[in-house]
């Protein structure tokens, strides 16, 4: 248990994730579901950035020519979070079209009653 | 006595020592009846017959009944008891996973490497490579841009693609066809016309001073990819922003002007195509020790670094088209 205070960032990245995953476990609407998905999106990149960063180090950016690898933070982890965002933008938008769809067809965003519906509809 | 007798022998679990010891023709008392029924004579007449026929009837009737009433019930729990008693499990289970996961990722962090350390395990060879020698084999001052445009090129190239795959799948969902039901094309510009502001004055000032304003940052933001922070995706979204704004100030007529579904495609499809061909020529010229042309120049100059410039610019621009379409797309169902 010593290190979870020292490792505060990362500890903040999973109570980030586990309120997304309780959103979208719990709540009925997908408009909710969608922003409980993106918080947990979101929970990811805060625990990446947090594994590249190196205490008292620059980003990588190299600046007057000094190239030590001890000057700056890594790189690798912002590389990850840069990939990690556009494709959660990307589902996220086909989430979002999905539910307008849905609700252009049902009239409701709940998803029990949609269920109900389209089981209805099958009979 | 005797029936609390009978209501044993009726009960299930003597019906199925019986069954057990017996077969199955004792399980069902009517079978049981009707095997113990005298056969109907021979020479009953076709009164006696039709008796029985009515009769069987009647029995069937009543056990479907039966089977009606024994459906709806079950309908009846489930739509009231037994739906409310349903979600309150589902409650209680999700939140019991969540708590439990939240705890288990909880004890895996408390034994991570601490925060911030420098003698972590992810420092490895791998940032010591990009950091040492990334300057001198990218061209790149900004050591990020180096890895994802130089080093993992095909990486960021996949990684455009799924932006334009979900702008299509977008399309395909949201889009109200020409050809398709008018009614359809009627709703979603009535919609428009209802939500969104129409010729505010305020917005239209503002948005005539700060769209040229974002948009050149967008493109300073793109144009330094390699040098500072920034580079495709910021760019591209900060330029997407600029055209959303506008849309919102002057309406989709103005941005028809110049921006509809065929420079759409027309850019992305070219953008993508480029980073392909480009990417390909140079990791082919790399791989087989070949002389391909692209120099690297001098280190912090804006035309430097080889590819990596150009393939910033072909990225923003599939972002920018691709925040933009977003926008038209959820907002009027067309670009």
């Amino acid at each position: 248990m010593g290190n979870l205070f020292n490792n505060y960032e990362e500890a903040c990245a999973i109570i980030l994730f586990g309120i997304g995953f309780t959103t979208l476990l719990l709540h009925r609407n997908m408009i909710k579901k969608v922003i409980g998905f993106s918080m947990m999106d979101s929970a990811i990149y805060l625990f990446l950035a947090a594994k590249g960063y190196i205490a008292g180090r620059k980003a990588p950016i190299i600046e007057n020519g000094v190239q030590a690898v001890e000057a700056y933070i890594n790189p690798v982890p912002a590389g990850l979070v840069l990939t990690g965002i556009v494709v959660s933008v990307s589902s996220t938008a086909l989430m979002l079209a999905l539910t307008v769809r849905l609700y252009r067809r049902y009239h409701t965003l709940n998803i029990d009653e949609i269920t109900e519906m389209a089981r209805k509809e099958e009979v | 006595m005797a029936k609390q007798r009978n209501d044993y022998e009726n009960s299930w679990f003597p019906r199925l020592k019986r069954w057990i010891a017996g077969g199955a023709a004792v399980l069902d008392d009517r079978v049981a009846d009707q095997l113990g029924r005298p056969a109907p004579e021979e020479d009953a007449s076709a009164e006696n017959y039709a008796f029985y026929e009515a009769e069987r009837a009647a029995q069937r009737l009543e056990d479907e009944e039966r089977e009606a009433e024994m459906i709806a019930r079950a309908r009846a729990w489930r739509e009231g008891r037994g739906k409310k008693l349903t979600r309150a499990l589902y409650g209680v289970i999700a939140v019991a996973l969540c708590v439990s996961v939240i705890l288990l990722l909880l004890i895996t962090v408390s034994n991570l490497p601490s925060f911030g350390g420098k003698d972590n395990p992810t420092n490895n060879e791998v940032p010591r490579r990009y950091i040492e020698s990334g300057l001198q084999e990218t061209g790149a001052v900004n050591v990020v841009a180096g890895m994802i445009l130089d080093y993992r090129a095909f990486d960021t190239l996949g990684e455009s693609h799924v932006l334009f795959i979900a702008a299509c799948a977008v399309l395909l969902l949201l889009r109200v066809s020409d050809s398709g039901d008018p009614r359809e094309r009627l709703e979603a510009e009535g919609n428009d016309q209802v939500y969104e502001p129409k010729d505010d004055i305020i917005l239209q000032r503002v948005t005539g001073f700060l769209a040229p304003v974002i948009l050149l940052f967008g493109v300073y933001v793109l144009f330094n990819g390699h040098l500072g922070p920034g580079g495709g995706f910021s760019g591209g979204a900060v330029m997407g922003a600029g055209l959303i704004l506008y849309v919102n100030a002057y309406g989709f007529e103005a941005v028809s002007r110049f921006f509809t579904m065929r420079t759409y495609k027309a850019l992305t499809a070219s953008a993508l195509g480029f980073y392909a061909l480009a990417k390909a020529y140079s990791f082919f010229c790399g791989a087989n020790h070949l002389d391909s042309g692209i120099g690297l120049g001098t280190p912090g100059a804006i035309f430097s670094s080889g590819l990596i410039l150009y393939l910033n610019i072909a990225v923003g621009l599939v972002v920018a088209c691709t925040m933009y379409g977003f926008y038209a797309l959820f907002r009027k169902g067309d670009l």
